[in-house]
């Protein structure tokens, strides 16, 4: 199994590692996967007034797919509105990752982890997701 | 010799696969060159001479298991020498007796035997073993039939290395006329083993786990008392009509000489590599926090090491070793998304099991080599932490279990 | 005494030397094809370099070969794995065929098939029924018509089993001109080493597998791929695919030594020689003087040959081959097979013949006068 460079890329050189507030009233926290699983992804957006995106944060436990894909979507969703970030699809992170098929779950694992966060956001503003839509 | 290119990763998984030792190599090479003859051929001076060879090879195997050269049979590997045993001597004594013990943690070839035999009508004891990787002799003794006919349980594992009790289970064998075959694919050549003083009715052998050829393997079937056997392969009626096929003089003449090296030099070897293995744990242990050994520490091969890493993926973590050669117990990489069923036999959660590294030493390994690896893992380890959800959650007090995770 | 010459290329023959070197260049490296590391990567990529070869020789697609150990064991595996419940086979099939066969299927008296007496077996039952028939036999060389065979089978529903383990990297093999649903191949024959050889399988055929657990050969051969013999078998089948018209020039040696023995023994049979037959054997009977004795003296007189197969270890059993073609039992005791090779030279066969015209004279029914008669060069 061959890995792409765009992949072992963010994996050797991760992109927005850390943590941010998660009491904060403008960061949504987005927790997904399971130890058992041998994948957890933890993705934390920052939201400005405008509803876009300003800071992303991610850790990983989990392969090196599933490391690059939460690492690729917290570059993603920087300058996107909460909207734009909630419609990004798995397969354009498998695509853009080239990733081989037994590791298509990891890129489904992110797209969770985005509407996760997006969904917590929404919940700490009161903002039904119908109305946002 | 392996890692003479300096670019080339540290050989660490010499579970997998070892080697073929330059000696070994050195000894097979004029049976693919002039000496090519085969061995079945009885007219002529090419058969004898590979017929001879052959023979002192079978007396290097039979003599590292203290056997009698009549009593091994050549194979084409232990994956074959362990069909062969179960289905063999299943079948052979089917009307008589149908039940078979093995053990949960057993090569897959084994526990796929077993699973096969059961569809043709036998049944099967699975034991479990205890949280040291071990199976516990009064559970195999209350396990025992009227009608058990074998039972088969490993010398030494092949993912956590631990050696089981094999001369007691073989003294439990025989008081109760049971017969006992092992798989002593990964012990044979790293520890001392005697068919006469365990009691081993049946023992496979592989040739590429002993420095020796792949392609190559054998059983030790026991002549007194007599165990027979069904064949698989049937046809010429080579290795007393227990395996049918040419013998490949070359392979077999590469299993005997890596069965002699290893005879000769195993004492030493053992000790070296102990000594190696346990600085590679100190090492690695001094510098982590939740490092936990899998498998007992002391009833285990010199060689092996399994170690579970907290808080980080094995697969992950492999990715971030890549001048290492070593294998994980995380066994994603084959689609399946569950950990190693030896791991989760010893009672290791599934969140750790998802983190062991496999780490095999061998003969080749070097003290320079076991202090790269264990700075580097411990280096990727530290990395892999600073970014894992889970590690971070522990440093804050964060109970991992309490967590209701959605698991898919 | 010079270097003996080997003329029993059926039994085993050489390993090439490009095959040798492939060989050696594995054994040095390290990794089992199952590991995902960089070392596991590689050995996988040589394995699967080495099915495309093999395919190659036979015009199979790379993912119908099966590594084995060997040609005895493709041949159980693929009369046990098929799915059939009987096993007919010609009545010169190699002994690992007929282990396992159920009836047999009769020879003309040049051990060709006889495809009536197929069509007969297979009446009303062709649909549990694998028909084996081997491309070449060992003993003989006879080619046997495995199209024809096939065409037959397949009329009644059968499968089709083809040993061709003496035919391989002798003559061209194609897979689906044969019609074979199994064929086995093994690696020492053509110029690879012993311990390797291959079942290849047609186009979507199921095949239960022998040996159970990794899951190696896509779940039908499990254990580890002997890596350096499977290279160096792919290695030989690609020299012996390209040396097959070097190989086919070997008929005019074993022509012109059958021609030499017949003038120095005109009694002398060959057998199958009215059939088509492998370039290189020759099945060969010298009136009155066993087998046995014949190569006990070659031997020592520096010639390798042998009297049968060289599969039924140790035990002096009149051939089954030669029984099945109904020949005189007098002439099959007297019946020694020479195989020549790739090594073999003009003057081997030169040399052989007038060793074995000096012991027609010796020994013979034309003890004293053959010495006479026998060609001078």
């Amino acid at each position: 199994m061959a890995y792409s460079d765009k992949l072992i890329d963010h994996y050797e050189n991760p992109r927005n590692v850390g943590t941010l507030d998660k009491s904060s009233e403008d960061v949504g926290t987005g927790l997904v996967g399971a130890p058992a699983c041998g994948d957890v992804m933890k993705l934390q957006i920052k939201v400005d007034a405008q509803g876009i995106i300003e800071d992303a944060k991610f850790k990983t436990f989990g392969c090196g797919s599933a490391i690059a894909s939460s690492s690729l979507v917290t570059e993603w969703v920087k300058g996107k509105s909460v909207d734009e970030a909630a419609a990004i699809r798995n397969t354009e992170i498998a695509e853009h990752l080239a990733l081989p098929p037994v590791k298509i779950h990891c890129s489904v694992l992110a797209e969770d982890a985005i509407k996760a966060a997006v969904a917590d956001y929404r919940e700490k503003k009161g903002i039904k997701k119908d109305a946002a839509e | 010799m392996i890692n003479a290119n300096q670019n080339s990763p540290v050989y660490l998984d010499y579970q997998a696969t070892t080697p073929t030792d330059p000696r070994v190599v050195e000894a097979m090479m004029p049976y693919f060159g002039g000496k090519f003859g085969n061995p079945h051929s009885r007219n002529h001076h090419f058969g004898w001479e590979a017929e001879a060879a052959v023979e002192t090879a079978r007396a290097q195997i039979a003599s590292i298991i203290g056997a009698n050269p009549k009593e091994v049979i050549y194979t084409s590997g232990a994956t074959e020498s362990n069909n062969l045993a179960l289905k063999g001597v299943a079948r052979f004594h089917k009307d008589r007796k149908n039940h078979i013990i093995t053990c949960v943690t057993e090569h897959k070839c084994v526990l796929d035997t077993c699973r096969h035999l059961e569809q043709e009508g036998f049944e099967v004891t699975y034991l479990p073993v205890q949280e040291n990787g071990l199976v516990d002799l009064d559970t195999l003794r209350a396990a025992i039939r009227e009608n058990t006919l074998i039972v088969s349980i490993m010398a030494a594992n092949n993912e956590i290395g631990v050696i089981q009790p094999i001369a007691e289970i073989g003294a439990i064998c025989r008081e109760n006329k049971v017969y006992f075959h092992t798989d002593a694919a990964q012990a044979v050549g790293k520890i001392p083993l005697d068919v006469e003083a365990m009691n081993i009715d049946l023992m496979s052998i592989s040739g590429h786990k002993v420095y020796g050829p792949m392609g190559i393997g054998a059983l030790y079937v026991r002549r007194r008392p007599r165990v027979r056997l069904v064949p698989m392969i049937n046809g010429g009626g080579q290795e007393r009509g227990m395996r049918s096929g040419t013998l490949p003089t070359p392979l077999c003449v590469g299993l005997g000489e890596a069965c002699a090296i290893a005879e000769r030099e195993m004492g030493a070897e053992a000790e070296r590599l102990r000594m190696l293995r346990d600085r590679m744990y100190t090492r690695i242990t001094d510098r982590l926090a939740e490092v936990y050994v899998n498998g007992d520490m002391d009833q285990r091969l010199p060689g092996n090491l399994n170690l579970s890493f907290a808080y980080v993926e094995g697969e992950g973590l492999m990715m971030g070793i890549k001048e290492l050669a070593v294998s994980s117990g995380s066994a994603c990489t084959s689609a399946s998304l569950e950990p190693s069923y030896v791991l989760r036999a010893l009672g290791v959660e599934e969140e750790l099991a998802h983190t062991s590294l496999r780490l095999g030493l061998g003969r080749f390994t070097t003290e320079e080599e076991v202090d790269y690896a264990a700075d580097r893992i411990c280096a990727e380890v530290e990395r892999l932490r600073e970014m894992s959800p889970l590690w971070e959650m522990a440093q804050e007090g964060i109970d991992i279990k309490s967590i209701e995770w959605a698991e898919h | 005494m010079t270097d003996p010459v080997y003329l029993d290329h059926n039994a085993t023959t050489p390993v090439r030397p490009e095959a040798a070197a492939a060989l050696a260049a594995a054994m040095a490296a390290t990794g089992n094809p199952s590991s995902v590391h960089g070392f596991g990567r590689a050995a996988r990529e040589a394995v699967e370099a080495a099915r495309d070869d093999v395919a190659a020789l036979v015009g199979a697609r790379a993912g119908d070969v099966v590594f084995t150990g060997g040609g005895t064991e493709s041949n159980a595996l693929a009369l046990a794995g098929c799915g059939r419940r009987r096993v007919l086979a010609s009545a010169v099939e190699h002994p690992s065929v007929l282990a396992a066969a159920d009836e047999l299927i009769p020879v003309d008296g040049d051990g060709v098939v006889d495809l009536a007496a197929l069509d007969r077996l297979l009446d009303g039952r062709g649909a549990d029924t694998v028909v084996s028939a081997m491309l070449a036999n060992n003993e003989t060389g006879v080619l046997q018509p495995v199209a024809r065979v096939a065409e037959v089978a397949r009329r009644h529903g059968a499968l089709v089993h083809c040993d061709a383990v003496q035919a391989a990297g002798k003559v061209a093999v194609d897979m689906a001109a044969l019609g074979a649903d199994l064929l086995t191949l093994s690696a020492h024959k053509l110029g690879g080493p012993m311990g390797a050889g291959a079942l290849v399988l047609a186009p979507g055929t199921d095949l239960a597998p022998l040996l159970r657990g990794g899951g190696q050969e896509r779940g039908r051969r499990a254990g580890t791929e002997n890596l350096p013999g499977i290279a160096a078998f792919a290695t030989a089948a690609r020299v012996a695919r390209r040396e097959l018209e070097t190989f086919a020039g070997l008929a005019r040696l074993r022509d012109r030594l059958e021609r030499r023995l017949r003038a120095a023994a005109p009694a002398a049979r060959v057998f199958g020689a009215a059939a088509p037959r492998l370039p290189n054997t020759t099945c060969v009977a010298m009136p009155g003087v066993p087998g046995a004795t014949q190569v006990m003296a070659l031997d020592l007189a520096g010639y390798a040959v042998s009297a049968g197969a060289a599969c039924s270890s140790g035990k002096v059993a009149p051939s089954h081959v030669l029984a099945a073609m109904g020949a005189d039992p007098a002439d099959a005791d007297g019946a020694i097979r020479v195989s020549l090779g790739w090594t073999t030279k003009e003057s081997d066969v030169d040399g052989f013949a007038a060793t074995w015209a000096a012991l027609y004279g010796r020994l013979g029914h034309g003890a004293g006068a053959a010495l006479k008669t026998a060609p001078a060069a």
